[in-house]
């Protein structure tokens, strides 16, 4: 037969070896990719802790720095970083957004005392930078338990399927990751961040305008525009903050007894692939991340009162908005200011009162 | 600390143990390669090219696993970009760009500015990315 080789006998070894190597590539094949798979979360999972750790040191170091605590620190941001939030019950949803606004407030009000507490050094502004350095440090330090749990359950089961949904998920993991890492340096030097550009516009319509207070945490400045009386809401900076634009929305429409002409919502907007970092886009509806809270607030409030609601985002991914801000989205702040202005333009007559709210984190914005 | 170190030392033996079968691997394939050769002079050609594609197929299974399993050397740094404050004399125009500083801000006011007497205004604080992002043509 042609498939044997004749005569010689070590080739007739190695052919039978080699067939040999075809059947446990067949049978374990699964098996050893298995393997590599474990080794490629493994090594992200390293990388994981690395980035954890260092992030708890810079928040450690940056405690130490600013609030000039008596004591080491340490073991109460252990502590913090372990915090969790529970939501409200979603069985019966009817009311459940001022259950989940009252959990955030009391959450808001004991991390910020926690702060207070590990910083006594630290006027309001810091207050509010090392809480987001803390949060982030907080978010690090969840992303890599989680992938862990996943990694031991993997290794523990060798189950291909454990492993492979974690192996798929991960790069998107460890962009996440990366971008809470810088995030985490931005918070605690105080700059801004790609999250800011809203607050930004905002804060460049109303410089030079006399500013009051708005709950919780926001400003207010009444800034003629082109004939109109605009209303411009941002966060109070320059603390790290995003403050309650819902509430403020609220009750600027309130005090004036709902006769606002157009509400104008700008936001950093998440980009998809391809689309450029700082390009401006105009549309409808509120635009607001976060739990939902505030979306829901303001929506009912121009419910009530028929008010139409404009929107112009500034387009970033995820890692842009959490990491310093980029040139191209500060830059982009001139460009969203124009389209503001067709908007009152084309959606308003003179002597109309509109209300343009800059939703984002104000790190390192004043007004 | 203890079950990090099981969990690295379990790692680094599976590591080892995989090195091992596919460099074995990776030598059986070269052999039959050779005897591929060897039999190809001798006049076997069938046999010549079956050790020939068995050969093959095995050494770009072994090394492909080889470089899927090499540990990549993981960029272990939070790279710190470089964050610039740009400063403005609103009244005279004069700019200027510096490192950002801790403290900070943007619409900061600063020292006076140096031609008139106004004070000069922190307006923007950006990172400059340096690498251009690969672009996609569709
Ligand atoms: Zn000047």
């Amino acid at each position: 037969m042609a498939f044997i080789p004749s005569g010689d006998v070590i080739s007739q070894i190695i052919y039978a070896a080699s067939i040999l190597l075809f059947v446990v590539f067949m049978l374990y094949g699964q098996r050893i990719q298995m393997y590599v798979m474990i080794r490629e979360v493994e090594a992200s999972l390293y990388k994981l802790k690395f980035i954890k750790e260092e992030g708890r040191k810079i928040a450690i170091e940056t405690i130490k720095e600013i609030g000039k605590p008596q004591t080491d620190p340490s073991a109460r941001v252990d502590r913090y970083l372990e915090y969790f939030t529970i939501s409200p019950q979603s069985m019966d949803p009817a009311g459940i957004v001022y259950k989940l606004d009252h959990i955030l407030d009391v959450r808001d009000t004991r991390l910020k005392d926690e702060v207070k507490i590990m910083a006594p050094g630290s006027d309001e502004v810091q207050v509010n930078n090392l809480e987001n350095t803390l949060e982030a440090a907080m978010a690090l330090n969840f992303i890599y338990k989680v992938v862990r749990h996943y990694y031991i359950q993997g290794k523990k089961t060798l189950s291909l399927y454990v492993i492979m949904q974690l192996q798929m998920i991960l790069p998107l993991v460890m962009k996440e990751a990366e971008a809470y890492a810088s995030a985490l340096k931005a918070f605690a030097y105080g700059q801004p961040i790609g999250d800011g550009a809203g607050p930004l516009v905002a804060a460049k319509l109303m410089h030079g305008y006399e500013t009051r207070k708005l709950p919780k945490d926001c400003v207010v400045a009444t800034v003629p525009i082109e004939g109109r009386t605009a209303f411009i809401i941002k966060a109070e900076g320059p603390g790290g903050n995003v403050g309650k634009p819902g509430d403020a929305v609220q009750t600027i429409i309130e005090e004036n007894e709902g006769k606002i002409a157009n509400v104008i919502m700008i936001d950093a907007g998440l980009k998809l692939e391809g689309e450029g970092v700082g390009e401006v886009a105009e549309g409808i509806g509120a635009a607001i991340g976060g739990p939902g809270v505030d979306q829901y607030k303001i929506e009912e409030t121009l419910v009530k009162y028929h008010i139409p609601i404009n929107a112009v985002i500034i387009k970033e991914d995820i890692g842009d908005a959490v990491s310093p801000m980029r040139k191209e989205i500060s830059d982009s702040a001139d460009k969203v200011i124009e389209r503001v202005k067709n908007v009152i333009l084309e959606r308003t007559k003179e002597g109309d009162k509109v209300i343009i709210v800059g939703v984002g984190n104000t790190i390192g914005i004043g007004q | 600390m203890t079950e990090n170190d099981q969990s690295s030392t379990t790692a680094s033996r599976i590591s080892t143990y995989m090195l091992t079968i596919v460099l074995i691997i990776l030598a059986l394939s070269i052999m039959a390669l050779l005897f591929a050769v060897s039999a190809f002079v001798v006049g076997d050609q069938v046999v010549a090219g079956y050790l020939l594609i068995i050969g093959f197929i095995t050494m770009g299974l072994s090394t492909y696993l080889l470089l899927q399993s090499r540990k990549r050397v993981a960029n272990l740094k939070i790279e710190a970009p470089k964050i610039m404050t740009t400063i403005e004399c609103i009244k005279c125009g004069l700019k200027s760009v510096r490192e950002f500083q801790r403290g900070d801000y943007v619409y900061k006011e600063l020292d006076k500015c140096q031609k008139c007497d106004d004070k000069m205004t922190i307006t923007a604080i950006y990172k400059e990315v340096k690498e251009k992002e690969k672009t996609y043509n569709v």
